[in-house]
């Protein structure tokens, strides 16, 4: 008796949540790039606070997420390379961006401070192919006059696991260096010529703390985080600047995403006085013409409230939130590509 | 069933008839089920090395044979061969075994035949649970502590006192990284070590109290009793140990990336980073963006079936070439 009470009470108790979670909009699934896991979970629990809808995102990588939206399983896919223009109308599939971040170079070299030493873009592509072994070569010594570049056999260090981070890092590379982009070209991940391989930023980043003389590549939330070595990067217009979120901002706003297809653009190597050269952005696949429109239609929603109301935990996160600019320009696409 | 008290004989003589028969059905069923439970095994084995092979069967294709003797990795150019991640896992295995079969054997001992009673069940205890601790702590504990005191003090010292040598002297000179085949291996042994000796501690304790004593008795010594007595006595169930920890140490995955270096190429130093096949296909599956690169993932999985089977198969083979001796004697 009492259990038959019990499963009674049970039953409607559970009733009563699945009709309360059915009455609001439909859980929202993505999956993808791990790089927007941490702002993207600190936002779905702010919009889970603020309109009661979920977002289900599981970070299982940028090749995941690709082939996750492709298969149809999820409602939106996440990858830190974007599509070609062809390959979305094959596919029929939208693009836009969702957030920006930026890759750092790191340094172990004694006596050397955190932005003290400068790289140029083909010298950081002449030291990854291994051409530059010693830190005091003289194509270091020279454009770093005033620091005491040591002795030292240079240790390369890499990501081991494929990456949207190597994606950006070797894709500058690739630009600034005609030698690396045809002997190593660019990709999540590449045939590396030199160098050791850690897994994720935290293995890339134990790696460099711990092996004298390396450097190595992370995302800027973990060079700061971590207290680490980084260096300064010399620019498309010449000048030497500083990894920060002033200047992952810069390069975001120079960056000529008017001209670019389907958002189609990596935005390494920007233009601009005080743009950071290997500043990445995370991007966002929905069906153009979804069989789960209303789940479209909340994903879509979920970015538009993001964009308006979440830059603020993403910059606390070390995340650059998207220009205004751009997501009006984003906002227009919507309208124009996606059939809700 | 409720058969009651008072008409107990002939009702147990026609129970006795009828539950012939529902003993045999019973039996029947009972020898459908555990058929049934071994062929599960069986078909998850063909299964799974099936379908390896099926979601390898394009990198295959592609490659040929030439897939097993290439040491290119080259996701951009869609280039791909497993012999660094061949090399590494065997290499890896090789060292881990080395290092952790003597000294399971002397764990194993200890506990079985020198330690005080009251020492050998609390270090038995910590053993099983040494068993229990999973992978990605050792592999933290190695990168994270491990890592620093073999680049700082144990690579330089090997580098300074056996890189000089000839022929072996080249398998140990390279950077003082810390990380590489030799590190990955250690840590390996350590994990495989309480496998080993746990099994080697169970079958040691199988062996007759009056074999031994009779050993003692005519006065050998225990290294004697050990060698004479215990080992051939539990031959097959030590070399089972050893290749329960073998095949551990060829699929170890996250403890050995995290050591590795994780780099595709061939090294003749141990002290230089490498790859294994089970390392490789962690880091490189979740981004693998072309059909090609995740089929040649796939494939490498397939491989290390292999080699896991040839390893094993060999282990048989050489434990019924050693029973045969026996007989011989």
């Amino acid at each position: 008796m009492l259990t038959t009470i019990k499963t009674r009470f049970v039953a409607v108790g559970l009733a009563t949540v699945l009709g309360a979670a059915s009455a609001q909009a439909a859980d929202i699934t993505g999956a993808g790039a791990t790089f927007i896991y941490p702002i993207l979970s600190k936002w779905s629990d702010s919009y889970n606070n603020a309109t009661g809808n979920k977002i289900n995102y599981q970070s299982i990588g940028s090749g995941g997420g690709i082939a996750q939206i492709k298969a149809g399983t999820v409602v939106f896919g996440s990858s830190d390379k974007p599509l070609s223009p062809d390959e979305l109308k094959d596919a029929g599939l939208a693009q836009f961006p969702s957030v920006i971040g930026g890759v750092v170079p790191v340094v172990n070299v004694e006596g050397i401070d955190a932005g003290k030493l400068k790289f140029t873009g083909p010298l950081l592509a002449d030291i990854y192919q291994g051409k530059i072994t010693k830190w005091n070569d003289p194509a270091i010594a020279q454009i770093n006059s005033g620091v005491t570049l040591p002795d030292q056999n240079i240790t390369i260090v890499h990501r081991s696991d494929g990456s949207g981070t190597t994606f950006n890092f070797v894709n500058y590379l690739s630009k600034v260096s005609p030698e690396w982009k045809s002997k190593v070209g660019e990709g999540t991940s590449v045939s590396w010529p030199v160098g050791v391989g850690g897994k994720g930023n935290e293995g890339v980043a134990a790696y460099v703390k711990q092996i004298k003389g390396s450097v190595g590549y992370v995302e800027l939330a973990y060079a700061l985080q971590n207290k680490m070595t980084y260096a300064s990067l010399q620019n498309s217009a010449g000048q030497f600047v500083q990894p920060s979120l002033a200047s992952f901002q810069a390069a975001a706003a120079s960056a000529d995403w008017k001209n670019a297809q389907d958002f189609h653009l990596v935005i390494t190597n920007a233009p601009g006085e005080n743009s950071w050269p290997i500043t990445a952005t995370n991007f966002i696949l929905v069906y153009k013409q979804p069989k789960n429109s209303a789940g479209t239609k909340a994903a879509l929603d979920f970015f538009k409230w993001a964009y308006d109301n979440g830059g603020k935990q993403a910059e606390e996160l070390d995340y650059v939130p998207l220009p205004k600019a751009l997501t009006e320009q984003i906002e227009a696409y919507w309208q124009a590509q996606i059939q809700l | 069933m409720a058969a009651s008290p008072t008409t107990a004989i002939p009702a147990s003589v026609v129970d006795a008839g009828r539950r012939a028969g529902s003993d045999a059905r019973a039996d029947g069923a009972f020898r459908w089920f555990v058929a049934a439970a071994a062929f599960i095994v069986l078909c998850a084995l063909a299964g799974t090395a099936f379908s390896m092979l099926w979601g390898g069967r394009e990198a295959f294709a592609t490659f040929g044979p030439g897939f097993l003797t290439s040491t290119d990795w080259d996701p951009v150019n869609h280039k791909f061969g497993a012999l660094v991640p061949i090399y590494g896992t065997l290499v890896t295995a090789a060292i881990a075994m080395l290092i952790a079969v003597p000294v399971s054997f002397g764990i194993a001992l200890f506990l079985t035949e020198v330690a005080p009673n009251w020492l050998r069940g609390p270090v038995s205890a910590a053993i099983e649970l040494l068993a229990g601790i999973p992978s990605i702590i050792y592999g933290m504990w190695g990168l994270f502590v491990f890592v620093p005191i073999m680049g700082e003090y144990v690579v330089p010292w090997l580098n300074d006192h056996l890189g000089p040598l000839p022929l072996i002297g080249s398998l140990f000179s390279g950077p003082p990284l810390g990380i590489g085949m030799l590190t990955a291996g250690i840590v390996l042994a350590i994990m495989v070590i309480p496998f080993i000796s746990s099994v080697m501690r169970e079958v040691f304790l199988t062996v007759p109290t009056r074999l031994k004593e009779s050993a003692y008795a005519l006065g050998s010594t225990t290294w004697e009793v050990v060698w004479d007595i215990v080992l051939p006595y539990t031959r097959s169930g030590v070399i089972g140990g050893i290749f329960l920890g073998l095949g551990r140490a060829l699929g170890e995955t996250m403890a050995v990336t995290f050591v590795l270096g994780n780099t595709h190429r061939l090294a003749a130093s141990l002290l230089e980073p490498g790859n294994s096949i089970a390392a490789t296909i962690a880091n490189e599956f979740a981004e693998a963006d072309s059909d090609l690169y995740r089929s040649s993932l796939i494939a490498i999985g397939f491989v290390l079936f292999i080699v896991t089977f040839i390893v094993l198969a060999a282990a048989k083979l050489m434990l019924r070439r050693l029973s045969r001796q026996e007989g011989a004697k």
